[in-house]
């Protein structure tokens, strides 16, 4: 994946709890048997109506949130399936940065793992960046080293796994990182085939 | 604090391969299993690098989320079809045993690995699915892994994690008479919210708990992952041994009876401690039904849909009463079903199946209701064509199917119309599950059977005795 130190951009407040990976990315779109180009789909079903036609009540498509790359989302985001079809659709759609109050586990490590950064905030903040974000004053900085997002005028400081900061900050793939240790998962593999 | 250990500890502890503080653990995984919607990216990421599966013979796949139930040779889709041969020929590629849509042995991933045996106590079980949790009835480790984490495991046959918390789930009493493990577990998770169990193992204790079957432990944790909580399981007992007992890929004899000892001292320790614990009383749960768009919009079937001005979450209940086509404080009795679907990784093994022939037994489909049973392995189909259940569902005008994960998912042919309202023994009623626009309740198999003959939602025990209040 690529490593990923800091970023600045526009912010879709999307408003909602629970946001499941059905949602995220529909099942007719997980048949592809390559990570790339989900982005087209991702929202599908709240953004295009069944003849393909954008909907109005979803504003992601429209003029103001165009290139939106920042996500800022209600609580639980990520529920339900473990698609990796998920993070790879934001992603693809150009997603760098998703802050919500709280996120389901699968998600959290599958989102990580394709180089996103995930940001919990408490959810008086949260409501505060998604008024300014519909008003269209707030445009982040995310910084990953510092831990910290600033507007301009404020700077909120955030908390993150160490090792999922430091994977992000190296682009490090995870596979190649455990298989330094494989003299270690050989000697557990003897000592268990010993035991049978 | 008891000095006693959780069999999640139990399990955890004999699994560590490596440990370094402020890092996650590198857990050993026992059982890899595969199916075909997330597995190809992980099998090209080992062809770019040029590795290998490292353990083969701890692998097996079998298809299941994409195959047709309704004639296995018509695969209208064809990417559906690139999707299932991509499986065959990464399975050719890499040595890994596969169930192929016409294999004897071929089902959806969690009815399969218990029924072949692979999934046993004591085991670290994933698969790129998130209802792998299923496997924890078994006192196993068992949760669902993104395809990043499957090529993980499929290059060092193990994963990196976070150790996770504890919780105890305890259902006090036993289920009144005519309340199943699907309407506990969709009781629970109504009761407590669907991310109670986020960065939690849940263990299920108790009296109700202990005297359910396997296939009832099955369907309660399941749902694990609707709770939040990736694994969820349940203590081996002998009634998990004697599930197990001459299963194919179990040992037999003398090794069986070392095997026994083995797993039934996984089971918690009496004095063993969580990090937190949930109660519930078995005695207050009814026959449930599902009425919104996450599986915690849940009410008992006497119950009514919830009046907007006594709900906190105003807006999401609103949106979900829309969606779903329902109005505020209207009776579930009142609601009207024209799909049935008695299937899923859930509710789809051959108990479940007899307990919704036993109710469907001499009666008929309400006109207008298209109901069809997918039943959740080649091997549960075969033995309920033994039993003639088959010919009761068929003669009461359900559509008797292949194995598959079918409609929970709509991914092949079996999908429910926009607008069109199920009464499914799924898992998930999000917003376009069973189909764009399509609106699930979820049900026990006997709450969707009586459904399916009365046109709406009615309480099985009120069916079964003839006595409508």
């Amino acid at each position: 994946m690529e490593a990923i130190k800091e970023h600045t951009g526009k912010v879709f407040p999307l408003d909602r709890s629970n946001v499941d990976t059905d949602q995220i990315i529909p099942k007719q779109f997980l048949k592809r048997v390559e990570r790339t180009g989900f982005g087209q789909f991702v929202f599908y079903n709240w953004r295009f109506d069944d003849d393909g036609n954008t909907k109005s009540n979803f504003e992601l498509d429209s003029d103001k949130y165009k290139d939106a790359s920042i996500l800022v989302a209600g609580e639980n985001f990520g529920c339900g399936s473990s698609r990796e079809h998920a993070p790879w659709a934001l992603l693809d759609f150009g997603f760098k940065v998703i802050i919500a109050p709280s996120f389901a586990d699968i998600f959290y490590n599958n989102a990580f793992k394709n180089g996103i950064i995930l940001i919990k905030a408490d959810e008086t903040q949260i409501e505060e960046w998604m008024a300014q974000a519909k008003d269209g004053t707030f445009h982040p900085h995310v910084d990953l080293v510092n831990q910290t997002i600033s507007d301009g005028e404020k700077q909120v400081p955030f908390d993150i796994p160490s090792y999922h900061k430091e994977k992000l900050l190296n682009g490090w793939d995870d596979i190649a990182l455990t298989l330094l240790l494989d003299d270690k998962i050989k000697a557990y593999e003897e000592k268990q085939a010993a035991r049978v | 604090m008891g000095k006693g250990k959780t069999v999640i500890e139990k399990i955890w502890e004999t699994h560590v391969v490596h440990s370094e503080p402020e890092k996650p653990d590198l857990i050993y995984i026992d059982q890899h299993l595969v199916h075909e919607v997330t597995s190809p990216q992980a099998f090209e990421g080992l062809r770019l690098n040029n590795r290998k599966v490292r353990r083969p013979d701890l692998t097996y796949a079998t298809m299941d989320h994409n195959v047709p139930t309704a004639n296995r040779e018509v695969i209208k889709d064809e990417i559906s079809r690139t999707q299932m041969e991509t499986l065959r020929r990464n399975c050719e590629e890499f040595g890994i045993e596969l169930a192929d849509m016409h294999h004897p042995d071929q089902g959806i991933v969690h009815v399969i690995g218990p029924q072949l045996g692979l999934t046993q106590p004591g085991r670290t079980i994933v698969c790129g699915d998130s209802h792998t949790s299923t496997h924890g009835a078994f006192g196993a480790l068992a949760f669902g892994i993104g395809t990043s984490e499957v090529e993980h495991v499929l290059a060092t046959q193990t994963l990196m994690q976070s150790r996770p918390k504890t919780m105890n789930v305890k259902v006090n009493g036993d289920l009144p008479a005519g309340v199943t493990a699907k309407d506990l577990i969709l009781a629970i998770i109504a009761k407590f919210g669907v991310k109670f169990g986020t960065g939690h193992v849940i263990e299920y204790t108790g009296e109700a708990i202990r005297s359910l079957s396997m296939e009832g432990r099955m369907t309660v944790c399941n749902m694990s992952i609707e709770g939040g909580a990736r694994a969820g399981l349940i203590s081996p007992d002998e009634t998990t041994v004697e599930f197990l007992r001459g299963r194919e890929y179990v040992p037999e004899g003398e090794a069986f009876e070392q095997k026994t000892k083995e797993w039934l001292s996984l089971a918690s320790d009496r004095d063993a401690s969580y990090d937190m614990t949930l109660e519930i009383d078995a005695q207050e749960v009814e026959p449930q039904v599902s009425w919104g768009t996450n599986p915690s919009m849940v009410v008992p079937v006497s119950g009514h849909t919830p009046s907007i001005d006594d709900v906190e979450n105003k807006d999401e209940v609103r949106r979900a009463l829309e969606y779903m086509g329902l109005q505020e404080n209207q009776p579930i009795t009142s609601i009207e079903v024209d799909h049935v679907f008695i299937g899923s990784c859930t509710n789809s093994r051959l108990p479940d199946l007899v307990n919704a022939a036993n109710i469907v037994k001499g009666h008929k489909v309400k006109q207008g209701v298209r109901a069809i049973v997918v039943p959740g392995s080649f091997s549960v189909k075969l033995q309920a064509e033994e039993l003639g259940i088959d010919q009761v569902f068929k003669d009461a005008g359900f559509e008797w199917r292949e194995s598959g994960c079918s409609m929970c998912l709509a991914m092949n042919d079996d999908v429910v119309p926009a607008g069109g309202r199920c009464a499914s023994t799924s898992n998930r009623n999000f917003e376009g599950r069973q189909g764009s626009g399509a609106r699930t309740h979820l049900v026990s198999p006997e709450m969707a059977a009586v459904a399916a003959i009365e046109g709406n939602f009615m309480d099985v025990r009120k069916f079964q005795t003839g006595v409508l209040s």
